[in-house]
C-alpha cells in the first residue's frame, strides 16, 4: 500500500516534471520548476502531518525511550549499510557494519543500545546511490521527491527502486505491523531533524536554495566518505599534506570521465557564472584534465579568492567538449 | 538528509577564544570548544532556553575568533570584488548578523553530546588549516564539524565552518549570486537585513 502510494505519486511527479522542466533561475538546476512546486507540496505535507507528530512524538517520549528507538531503526539499517560499503570495495568498513548489527542485535539488546559504538565500531553512513556514485555514475539533475524530498536522479532511483530491497523492514510478513514500524521510523527521523529544520529555515535567504546546496555538498561528502578531494574553488588548497593525496586519489579514486548530463552544465555555471559549493567540477572532468586541475590547485592557488578565481578561468579548457554540448542544450549564455 | 546537524551548528560556534593567541589552531579549538560546553553545562539560565544569555557568551567566546569579512567574500564569491568598500561592509555586517544568530541558535540544541578531536594534518609553516572535530550521536555516524582556519597577525581566525560536509559558508553562495543578478549587490544587502529584521520578530515574538 505504502508503496503504491510512494508509485503514484512518483507517477505524479514525473508528470509534472515533463511539464515545467524548463523553468528556474539557477542554471545547476534545470528542473528547478518542478522542484520548488514539489519543495512546497512536501513542506505543507510536513508542517500539516509530520512535523506536528513528531513534535508530539519528542514531547512526550522520554530522551532515553526516543534513544533506543532511533538506534532500534540504525540497526536494522547497518545490514544494507554493510553490504554497500562491500559493494564499494570497502571491506573492512562492511564487515565492521555487519559486526555492529551482530553487537547491537544481541548485547545491545535488539539494536535498543548501541553497544558497538562504545566498543569502536563507529556507524557508517551508506546507501546504494552513495555504491552508484563511487562507482563513477554521475548524479544527474537534483530532483525533489515526493515525500522523500531532496534527491538527484541517481540517488532517487536508488532509493526508490533498490534500497528498500535492503530494508529489513519491507520483509516484515505482518502488512499491519509492518506498516507501523515504517510509520513509526518516519516519526522517529523527522523528530531527530526538528532542530535542524528550524535552523535551516532560521539560516536560509531562500529555503529551497538553501536546502538544495546542502543536500548537494552533503552527497558529495558522503560519497568520499567525508573526504572529499578538494575542489578547485574550495579554498583549502593549502591543506598540508594535500599534495600528493590529491594526485593519488585523482588517479585512482576519482570516477572516470562520465557522461556529462547536469554536471557539465554546472561546471560551465562554475567556471563563467560563479563557485557554486554544490558543482562537482572535478568529477566531470576526464582523468588526465583532472590531475592538470589537482596540479594546478597544489602550483597555483593560494588561499585568497582572486587566485581561485584566475584558477576557475584557466580550467575551462580543459572542460570535455560534452559540457560545452550540454551548456548549449541549456540555451545559457557563456 | 538524513543528518543531524544540529549538532554540528552548535559546535560551529566553538572556534577560538581570546586567552588563545599564539596556540597551535587545533589546541585553540580545543580549548574553546570544551570552554563554551562547560559554561552551557553550568548556566542554567542557557539551559532554560535564555537567548540573551547564549548570544552574549557566543559574543565573548567566540566572535573574536571568527574572519567575518573573509566569510562574506567567501559566501559572495566572485560578486565581491565588484561591491564598493561600502558595500562590502554593509554586506559583512548582515551577513554576520546572520551566522551568529544561526550559530547561537544552534548551539541551544546543544545536549552533551561527546566531541572528538582528530590530529591535525598540518606542517608547523602552514597558514591555513583545517581543523577536524566530531560529534558522536545516538543512530548515526559521527557528524565532522572542520574549521577551516588561516593565520593572521592577531591569531589563528575561522573562515568557514563545514558540518558533515557542508560549508555553511559557501552554502549561501547560489542564493548570494541569485540575489545580486535579480537586485545588485545593494538588493542582496536588503534581502539580509529584512531577513535578519523577520528573525528580530520572530525572536521578540516568542516567550523568554
Amino acid at each position: 500500500m505504502l508503496r503504491r502510494i510512494l508509485g503514484l505519486l512518483l507517477v505524479t511527479a514525473l508528470i509534472g516534471l515533463s511539464g515545467c522542466a524548463t523553468t528556474g533561475g539557477s542554471p545547476g538546476d534545470p528542473l528547478e520548476g518542478y522542484n520548488r512546486f514539489m519543495f512546497g507540496v512536501n513542506d505543507g505535507l510536513d508542517r500539516a502531518i509530520i512535523k506536528p507528530v513528531a513534535s508530539g512524538y519528542k514531547a512526550v517520549m522520554p530522551e532515553f525511550a526516543r534513544t533506543g528507538v532511533t538506534n532500534f531503526f540504525a540497526n536494522l539499517g547497518d545490514i544494507w549499510i554493510g553490504i554497500n560499503n562491500i559493494l564499494q570495495g570497502k571491506v573492512g568498513a562492511g564487515l565492521s557494519d555487519l559486526g555492529r548489527f551482530a553487537i547491537n542485535s544481541t548485547v545491545g539488546i535488539v539494536g535498543l543500545i548501541d553497544v558497538a559504538s562504545k566498543a569502536g565500531l563507529d556507524k557508517h553512513n551508506e546507501d546504494f546511490g552513495q555504491t552508484l556514485g563511487r562507482w563513477g555514475m554521475g548524479s544527474g539533475a537534483y530532483v525533489v521527491l515526493p515525500l522523500l524530498g531532496p534527491s538527484n536522479v541517481r540517488d532517487g532511483f536508488s532509493r526508490l527502486v533498490v534500497d528498500w530491497h535492503g530494508d529489513p523492514l519491507w520483509y516484515v510478513g505482518n502488512i499491519p505491523t509492518r506498516n507501523e514500524l515504517i510509520g513509526a521510523r518516519i516519526v522517529d527521523d523527522r523528530a531527530n531533524l526538528l532542530d535542524v529544520s528550524r535552523l535551516a529555515e532560521e539560516a536560509a535567504l531562500d529555503h529551497y536554495a538553501y536546502v538544495r546546496d546542502a543536500y548537494l555538498q552533503r552527497r558529495r561528502s558522503l560519497i568520499y566518505d567525508g573526504d572529499p578531494p578538494p575542489q578547485p574553488n574550495s579554498d583549502k588548497s593549502s591543506d598540508s599534506g594535500a599534495g600528493a593525496d590529491v594526485v593519488a586519489r585523482v588517479g585512482m579514486e576519482m570516477p572516470p570521465a562520465q557522461i556529462v548530463t547536469q554536471r557539465g552544465e554546472r561546471v560551465m555555471t562554475a567556471a563563467d557564472e560563479e563557485l557554486t559549493p554544490a558543482r562537482e567540477f572535478a568529477q566531470a572532468q576526464p582523468v588526465a584534465a583532472r590531475q592538470e586541475a589537482a596540479v594546478a590547485v597544489l602550483d597555483g592557488s593560494g588561499p585568497e579568492d582572486e587566485s581561485k578565481i584566475a584558477y576557475d578561468r584557466e580550467v575551462q579548457p580543459a572542460i570535455p567538449a560534452v559540457a560545452h554540448a550540454g551548456f548549449v542544450q541549456t540555451g545559457l549564455k557563456p | 538528509m538524513t543528518i543531524k546537524f544540529v549538532l554540528a551548528l552548535c559546535f560551529s560556534l566553538f572556534a577560538a577564544a581570546a586567552p588563545a593567541q599564539g596556540l597551535a589552531p587545533d589546541v585553540q579549538v580545543k580549548t574553546i570548544t570544551n570552554e563554551v560546553i562547560g559554561i552551557i553545562k553550568q548556566d542554567k539560565e542557557i539551559q532554560a532556553g535564555n537567548r540573551k544569555r547564549m548570544d552574549e557568551l557566543v559574543d565573548a567566546k567566540v566572535l573574536p575568533h571568527f574572519n567575518f569579512s573573509r566569510m562574506t567574500a567567501l559566501a559572495v564569491g566572485r560578486n565581491w570584488p565588484k561591491a564598493t568598500a561600502e558595500q562590502q561592509k554593509a554586506l559583512t555586517g548582515e551577513f554576520r548578523t546572520l551566522l551568529v544568530r544561526t550559530y547561537s541558535s544552534a548551539l541551544s540544541t546543544y545536549r552533551n553530546q561527546v566531541i572528538e578531536f582528530r590530529p591535525l594534518r598540518a606542517a608547523a609553516a602552514d597558514a591555513d588549516v583545517t581543523v577536524r572535530t566530531q560529534v558522536i550521536q545516538p543512530g548515526t555516524e559521527p557528524i565532522a564539524i572542520d574549521y577551516s582556519m588561516e593565520q593572521t597577525p592577531t591569531g589563528w581566525k575561522v573562515y568557514d565552518v563545514v558540518v558533515g560536509g557542508v560549508s555553511l559558508v559557501t552554502n549561501y553562495r547560489e542564493t548570494f549570486n541569485a540575489e545580486i543578478r535579480d537586485g545588485g549587490v545593494d538588493g542582496l544587502i536588503k534581502s539580509l537585513a529584512s531577513k535578519n529584521r523577520a528573525l528580530d520578530t520572530q525572536a521578540s515574538a516568542r516567550p523568554k
